[in-house]
């Protein structure tokens, strides 16, 4: 793939191409995701920033896309393959419905289109930098699975990405339950942001919650969380701590 | 179909809008043995008459199972019948894998009519001669599909295609808008009498007949000579024991087959016309 020329001084000239068409770092990028099944379905949230690297750079990024009738897909990582993604989803829902025979393309297809895909790319060493949460519901059952960037796949009843697994998963392992209610699951997915948001130098106070029912997929419009800073830890971080200004 | 200066080639129209070549392909699926499917809203019943070439030999397979809910039943050029069942076992289980889903028959079926199509356009391709029986379940519910050489297919709530297919479609006229309310076993039962149409007098045994299954929760498998001789006992007249036949059966289904007439079948349905040999 790739090949060097020698100049007279010995000094070697790479040939540029063929080295940059593979993904090699993420640029824009999005922070976490998290997302539970509740009652009636499955909420996921995110925030609507796209860091460039440690600037927090854009702040109307929607990282939740409504996929068909059935389906949501929330993403982390690199932005420019999120909509890459979108694109080859965009692709697969208007064939199936250009088939228009009454059959449709459920989260549990979906997920593991975009798990072949992902794992392909990263056989090639060529990877789609993403996260990918897949949620939704289609015939009263209720989905909800993850696709790594290297192709790892998995379904759960809580899923997070990024940060999203260190901060929010342990609130989710204590807290969440089967029969939650649409107010207690937006509470608890609150509860996780907001966590996120105090901890993730990434995250920004912009976020929008989605919800997957029987009878569809909605995306909220973006919203703030309300946050304190006058704990006192805050106010005085480095109290007791011997050396610290 | 006599021959004419248009049909050597499958590019060549007649001057009366005919593919010779088309329609002669399907002739060919006139001439191999007998296949039937007929479904319900929750099954899909296939059977095939078990030719063999000679007595020594063994019967060709005319029933394939493409995926544990699509089943295929052929008539005609076997062989093609077998190439067409491998490409559709591929399709199928290439769609589980990038899906984890099974692929629904009707995109199935259109796939296949593409490709018998193609085979229609090219000069140096001839059309596949051998039709196909293509029965199976998804989420819309239960289909049967009838795959032309043409290109051309079409859904069926009951179809019968191969040699002396006209008897079997003739009982299956008279008796499918029964179908899809049936009961599997009831599916089963005419599936084997619509056999015993085209066999035209010849003694029906369980080894003349192949007959497959699928359904809501059944995958799709092949019923053993037992059971098909099972549902044969139920329905075909056996000369010296007659009544006691009908009777000894422990099978309430049987007592009320007895209890109705032993030529015209099995359902006790008194207002069906004989049967115009």
């Amino acid at each position: 793939m790739t090949f060097t020329i020698q100049i007279e001084n010995g000094t070697e000239v790479r040939n540029a191409e063929a080295d940059s068409q593979r993904t090699l770092y993420p640029y824009v990028t999005g922070t976490s995701v998290v997302a539970i099944k509740y009652k009636d379905g499955v909420l996921m949230a995110s925030d609507m920033g796209g860091s460039y690297g440690s600037t927090l750079r854009y702040k109307n990024i929607e990282r939740m896309k409504a996929i068909g009738k059935h389906s949501l897909l929330g993403a982390s990582g690199e932005i420019s393959d999120f909509q890459e993604i979108l694109r080859y989803l965009d692709e697969l829902t208007l064939n199936d419905n250009m088939w228009d025979d009454g059959n449709s393309l459920g989260p549990k297809e979906v997920h593991n289109y975009l798990t072949r895909v992902m794992y392909n790319r990263r056989n090639k060493f060529n990877p789609l930098w993403n996260t990918l949460v897949l949620g939704g519901v289609k015939n009263g059952e209720k989905y909800l699975g993850m696709v790594s960037m290297i192709g790892v796949s998995f379904e759960d009843n809580h899923v997070a990405t990024g940060f999203g697994n260190h901060l929010a998963r342990p609130i989710l392992r204590d807290e969440w339950r089967e029969d939650l209610g649409f107010e207690e699951g937006v509470k608890l997915l609150e509860k996780c942001m907001r966590v996120l948001l105090y901890r993730d130098r990434s995250a920004i106070n912009k976020l929008q919650i989605a919800k997957m029912t029987e009878e569809g997929v909605t995306v909220s419009e973006p919203y703030s969380l309300k946050t304190f800073w006058e704990f006192k830890a805050f106010t005085n971080p480095t109290v007791g701590a011997e050396g610290s200004w | 179909m006599f021959r004419n200066q248009y049909d050597t080639d499958v590019t060549t129209w007649s001057p009366t809008g005919r593919l010779f070549q088309v329609e002669y392909a399907m002739e060919a699926v006139k001439q191999g043995s007998a296949a039937i499917g007929l479904r319900s809203r929750s099954h899909v019943v296939l059977a095939c008459v078990n030719k063999a070439q000679s007595e020594l030999s063994s019967h060709q397979r005319k029933i394939f199972k493409v995926d544990d809910h699509i089943g295929v039943a052929i008539a005609g050029l076997t062989a093609d019948g077998r190439v067409l069942s491998r490409y559709m076992r591929s399709e199928s289980i290439n769609h589980s894998f990038t899906y984890e889903s099974p692929l629904s028959v009707g995109r199935l079926v259109v796939r296949l009519a593409d490709k018998a199509q193609v085979c229609t356009q090219r000069s140096w391709k001839r059309p596949y001669g051998v039709g196909l029986l293509v029965g199976g379940l998804d989420e819309s519910g239960a289909h049967l599909y009838y795959n032309c050489p043409s290109g051309n297919y079409f859904e069926y709530q009951a179809f019968a295609i191969g040699s002396r297919s006209q008897a079997a479609k003739t009982y299956l006229e008279r008796r499918y808008e029964s179908f899809q309310e049936s009961s599997r076993e009831d599916l089963i039962k005419d599936a084997i009498m619509a056999i015993r149409e085209t066999l035209q007098g010849e003694t029906l045994k369980s080894s003349l007949c192949t007959v497959s299954v699928l359904g809501v929760e059944e995958p799709f498998h092949f019923l053993d000579q037992e059971s098909i001789q099972k549902v044969i006992d139920t329905f075909e007249k056996v000369p010296e024991e007659e009544e006691d036949a009908g009777e000894g059966e422990a099978e309430p289904e049987a007592a009320l087959v007895a209890a109705g007439t032993g030529e015209q079948g099995g359902s006790g349905d008194q207002d069906v016309a004989p049967m115009e040999m």
